[in-house]
């Protein structure tokens, strides 16, 4: 959706989203805080800039698709998509409650503009795959494109990398993969817990265009993004490098963080530092 | 008699036999050329799945992706998502044997019209033994919501399904064999899914099959008539969602149910059955199938007396069965 907003505009609304976030996992009691707040630029921009989508018609024939792998980072993909125009703002606060069409892990048969129902890691790149393979060879429909978001902890799951092979092997260009590379996963740092690196050989050596940002910076994702469009004989992998917890220092680079929901004294101190850019500015609402 | 067109033959040596794989290819050939929106997909077992017959019609809707049972599924969720109706081909043993998380996520809980094809299921498959001889398979796909879940009788009814589930919308898995079996239907024999069929009419005991056993007790059927006990058989190719209201009908004239399956017992179409009865016509049933145990290596014509799934090893226990148990009666 281009919603014509600047970079500037575009991080602006990264940290609205994150203030999103935090309120959202504090009203629902649960959740997990990390992995959504590293992922708010990547997603925001995707959404807001970057994906040819209309949120008023979710199953629009021309779209391009999301897939969200590690589904359970899902709180940034609700976020975005409120602040898309997918469904009111004021839902957000049903995340993970009864009778909400926000559950826990996304469902698509619940919230209309979610393509795919995850959760359990490691599924959600084969299927973004599957729509790419019917997109590039079956219905050949070159301009449309699938993006996806994975963890890094979700690259232990063996079913990535049959789909890394299968993405390689048949060129789905028109797949292009962030992997939020935030360095841990629930039991520690993922070089600890099983090691991923080297990551980018890993990738280029199964036959894909590899590159890696800043996963902060909503230039180097425009960037990326532009040059994963223009490689077309292989999908794209975007290596980007995110601080867990990303705007609420107590939080960041914490495995901890991983799962977990702040209290409301830490979501006040959470909301504070986002919005004052841990003290750098004096926030609008103080 | 019933209205169900019986193949006149049936119970002559020299019964047509075909394996019912080969009947979901013709099956899955003809929906193909309805029906542009099918896909297919397979594992490295094009040939044996019979998915082959599909891939040379329509090599540009066939997909190979090697020998990963999890991707395999996950792929065809996303085309699914892209429009297409995916049949995934693949041993039951390893799909959905192997990835059955990736099922109840993706294409079940996801609501996409994802088609399981589980070959090679059963001990029918022979010398390659226990590993390969898929015995849980009804019962890990039968408690999944929104499959459904077919086990046909032999090769016309195996393209009947086929042809039926292409277009019914919903995840669905069907149960092959490999070997050859009977062919007890017709062209002309119905087939719809979550139908059963009253394939012989009967007063004393309902004799209730799925998949190819069905075929043993249509056999059975026959010894008992010589005994003058009346068996009814009722063919039940839809596992899930059951035809309740054949089943009752049946066990309300009958009182007495047996149920056969190539298959664990536990959790099984047997299963399916008795949970029915006991909460709606508690009436006594015996399961016959396989009994908490594994597989082994043998031919198949071996293994089948070995592991009793055939009309002459079977016979001295149901016999046993109506000699003991008396028959349920509505008001009990």
């Amino acid at each position: 959706m281009n919603a014509n907003l600047t970079v500037s505009q575009l991080q602006h609304k990264a940290n609205v989203v994150r203030e999103d976030i935090i309120k959202m996992l504090l009203a629902a009691g649960s959740g997990h805080a990390a992995g959504p707040l590293g992922m708010a630029e990547i997603v925001t921009t995707l959404y807001l800039d970057i994906m040819n989508i209309r949120p008023t018609q979710p199953q629009w024939k021309e779209r391009d698709y999301f897939f969200l792998s590690n589904g359970h980072t899902i709180p940034v993909q609700y976020a975005v998509m409120a602040e898309a125009g997918f469904f009111p703002k004021e839902e957000l606060l049903t995340l993970r409650k009864l009778g909400s069409r926000l559950q826990g892990h996304p469902e698509r048969t619940k919230l209309p503009g979610l393509e795919n129902t995850s959760g359990p890691l490691g599924s959600g790149l084969s299927q973004a795959a599957g729509v790419a393979y019917a997109l590039q060879h079956i219905d050949r429909q070159r301009h449309r494109f699938v993006y996806v978001v994975t963890g890094d902890g979700e690259l232990n799951e063996g079913n990535i990398w049959e789909a890394a092979m299968f993405a390689g092997k048949y060129k789905l260009s028109q797949l292009c993969v962030f992997i939020d590379r935030n360095n841990i996963q629930i039991d520690g740092n993922t070089e600890d817990v099983m090691p991923l690196e080297s990551l980018a050989a890993k990738w280029q050596s199964f036959g894909w265009h590899v590159q890696e940002i800043d996963g902060h910076n909503v230039e180097s994702i425009q960037d990326a993004t532009s040059m994963a469009r223009a490689i077309t004989n292989k999908p794209s992998i975007i290596i980007a490098h995110t601080i867990p917890g990303k705007g609420v220092p107590f939080m960041e680079y914490d495995y901890k963080w991983h799962g977990g929901a702040p209290n409301s004294e830490q979501a006040k101190e959470a909301l504070r530092k986002i919005r004052t850019l841990d003290g750098k500015i004096v926030g609008e609402h103080e | 008699m019933t209205d169900y067109a019986l193949n006149p033959h049936y119970a002559s040596d020299d019964v047509k036999q075909e394996a019912n794989r080969v009947g979901f290819g013709r099956g899955l050939l003809a929906a193909g050329q309805e029906n542009e929106s099918i896909v297919a997909l397979c594992a490295d077992l094009t040939d044996s799945t019979q998915i082959s017959v599909f891939r040379d019609e329509f090599p540009e809707r066939f997909v190979e992706v090697g020998i990963a049972e999890q991707n395999l599924v996950t792929v065809a969720s996303g085309m699914a998502r892209a429009g297409k109706i995916p049949f995934t081909a693949s041993y039951a043993a390893f799909s959905p044997g192997r990835n059955w998380e990736q099922i109840r996520t993706t294409i079940c809980l996801n609501d996409q019209p994802v088609k399981i094809v589980g070959a090679h299921a059963g001990i029918s498959v022979g010398p390659d033994g226990a590993t390969h001889q898929i015995l849980e398979d009804i019962a890990i796909m039968r408690v999944l919501p929104n499959m459904v879940v077919v086990a046909p009788g032999d090769s016309i009814e195996a393209e009947k399904a086929t042809r039926a589930i292409a277009e019914n919308g919903k995840p669905s898995y069907i149960r092959l064999a490999r070997e050859k079996t009977p062919v007890f239907s017709t062209e002309h024999s119905p087939f719809e899914i979550g139908k059963a069929y009253v394939l012989r009419q009967g007063t004393d005991i309902s004799l209730m099959g799925t998949g190819t056993m069905t075929y043993q007790l249509l056999l059975i059927a026959r010894m008992l008539e010589e005994h003058g006990i009346h068996a009814e058989v009722v063919h039940v190719p839809t596992i899930k969602p059951l035809d309740e209201h054949t089943v009752l009908e049946s066990v309300r004239k009958t009182g007495r149910v047996i149920t056969a399956e190539e298959a664990q017992i536990a959790g099984g179409f047997g299963s399916v059955i008795a949970e029915l009865l006991s909460e709606k016509m508690p009436a006594p049933v015996k399961r016959m199938g396989v009994y908490d145990r594994f597989g082994e290596s043998g031919s198949p014509a071996e293994l089948a007396v070995h592991f009793k799934l055939t009309a002459d090893t079977m016979i001295d226990d149901v016999r046993a069965f109506i000699e003991k148990v008396p028959q349920y009666k509505p008001g009990f």
